[in-house]
């Protein structure tokens, strides 16, 4: 979808203001949030690309205004309820109910930890060959999916170089929206910096992206 | 604060009123998500709390500096890790674990790499531990791909203009760690010494491994 978070390139937001010996946590519900959102996703209430989605269908205005955290928890809240797992009142209120709904891989509880300190695993068999090769010329597909994708904007229509094969991996674009993993081929792609930002932009500047191969045609 | 806040979630409603009757909006809504979540029986409170302690101790920037600096001194180990990251961090027995498509990108005279994820805050965990606000935030995703010069410049840092300035957005499960140049100076330093030189930033490639000597 062409929201808000897809930010790269756009100007205004300011400098960035990085703290010095910034702790872990600023609060303590910002680490509640990150513990439940790893925990119910490990539990099988979610996937990755799902819980991104969330984040995403945040109203504009709300996202620029929250802070991360805020922006998680929102996202975790509203994908709970949507997918049924609890029930607006029951946030309300701040008591279940009625008995939870079952979790694909059963409640998250202490020995369930040490897993989730390892990121997943996204590569998966190939279910054909790859379409591209490393050196070879493509071109960003103009694409606008009001779901969820990683195709960001700022590259979408300018020819870039396949640099990496990263093999292939589940489609996020697909995965979100939980109609399956669908794997697909992922690339390195490789612009130049004024081809994506024109004759002013920076000569010296090359930026890529992740493209997984639907995104992507020959050129 | 946190077994401030375990104790009193615990007793949620006896005490939150008493000193920290200022609760925000939003800390009342993540304890009742919670209280829910616990109540229906999907998570334990005390594996939320087993989480948020190996996010606060067991991964962090000492994690990537060891890769770093292992990388500075041995030349065969820095070829594996930058053909395979995670293969050849996986080697390390003292590293945190690390899971797959960790891709190590090299600085050089003649190219300066630099870490964003600009549609959302995909950032290497296992080697830097969580993301600074900074990294997650509008003005550095927005701005990275475009102007990285002008980030830079925010972070006091400036590379020389003829070299080429190497940008690497996060879009999918694969993660990026910068591997710096090695201060100039460090002849003969041990892999302890040198990790000790290495920022989180450098590893993003929003800063430089400190100088020898410098205040860390």
């Amino acid at each position: 979808m062409n929201g808000v978070h897809d930010m790269g390139g756009m100007d205004g937001f300011g400098k960035v203001e990085p703290e010095p010996n910034e702790p872990v946590f600023h609060e303590e519900w910002e680490s509640r949030v990150l513990a439940m959102v790893r925990a119910m996703g490990a539990a099988g209430a979610f996937n990755i690309d799902t819980s991104r989605f969330y984040r995403e269908t945040i109203p504009p205005h709300v996202y620029l205004s929250s802070s991360y955290y805020k922006k998680w928890f929102l996202g975790l809240e509203e994908m709970l309820i949507e997918k049924g797992y609890l029930t607006r009142e029951e946030v309300a209120a701040g008591h279940a109910k009625k008995p939870g709904k079952a979790l694909k891989h059963g409640k998250f509880d202490l020995g369930q930890v040490e897993r989730i300190m390892v990121r997943g695993k996204f590569a998966r068999p190939a279910p054909a060959p790859a379409k591209f090769k490393i050196g070879d010329r493509v071109r960003a597909k103009n694409i606008h999916p009001t779901t969820h994708t990683r195709l960001p904007r700022y590259v979408r229509g300018h020819v870039g170089v396949v640099e990496l094969n990263h093999g292939c991996h589940v489609f996020p674009d697909t995965a979100a929206m939980e109609r399956g993993e669908n794997p697909q081929w992922l690339y390195t792609v490789v612009f130049e910096g004024r081809d994506l930002w024109g004759a002013d932009g920076d000569p010296t500047l090359k930026v890529s992206i992740d493209a997984f191969e639907p995104y992507l045609d020959p050129a | 604060m946190r077994l401030i806040f375990r104790a009193m979630s615990h007793d949620h409603d006896h005490h939150h009123h008493d000193d920290h009757s200022e609760l925000s909006e939003t800390e009342l809504r993540v304890r009742a998500l919670e209280t829910v979540l616990t109540e229906k029986g999907y998570v334990e409170p005390a594996a939320l709390d087993a989480i948020i302690q190996a996010y606060e101790t067991k991964i962090g920037p000492h994690n990537g500096a060891r890769v770093v600096a292992k990388a500075w001194t041995d030349p065969a180990f820095k070829q594996a890790l930058l053909e395979d990251g995670s293969k050849a961090i996986g080697t390390l027995g003292h590293v945190s674990r690390v899971g797959d498509h960790l891709v190590v990108v090299e600085n050089t005279p003649e190219r300066h790499n630099m870490v964003v994820c600009t549609l959302c805050s995909c950032y290497p965990w296992e080697m830097l531990g969580l993301p600074p606000v900074w990294y997650k935030a509008s003005p550095y995703r927005s701005r990275a791909v475009k102007d990285p010069r002008g980030v830079l410049a925010d972070f006091g840092v400036s590379v020389p203009k003829d070299i080429e300035i190497r940008v690497w957005d996060s879009t999918a499960e694969t993660r990026f760690l910068v591997l710096p140049m090695r201060p100039a100076g460090t002849e003969g330093w041990s892999e302890e010494q040198l990790a000790e030189l290495v920022t989180r930033d450098s590893m993003i490639g929003t800063g430089f491994p400190r100088a020898p000597g410098a205040p860390s």
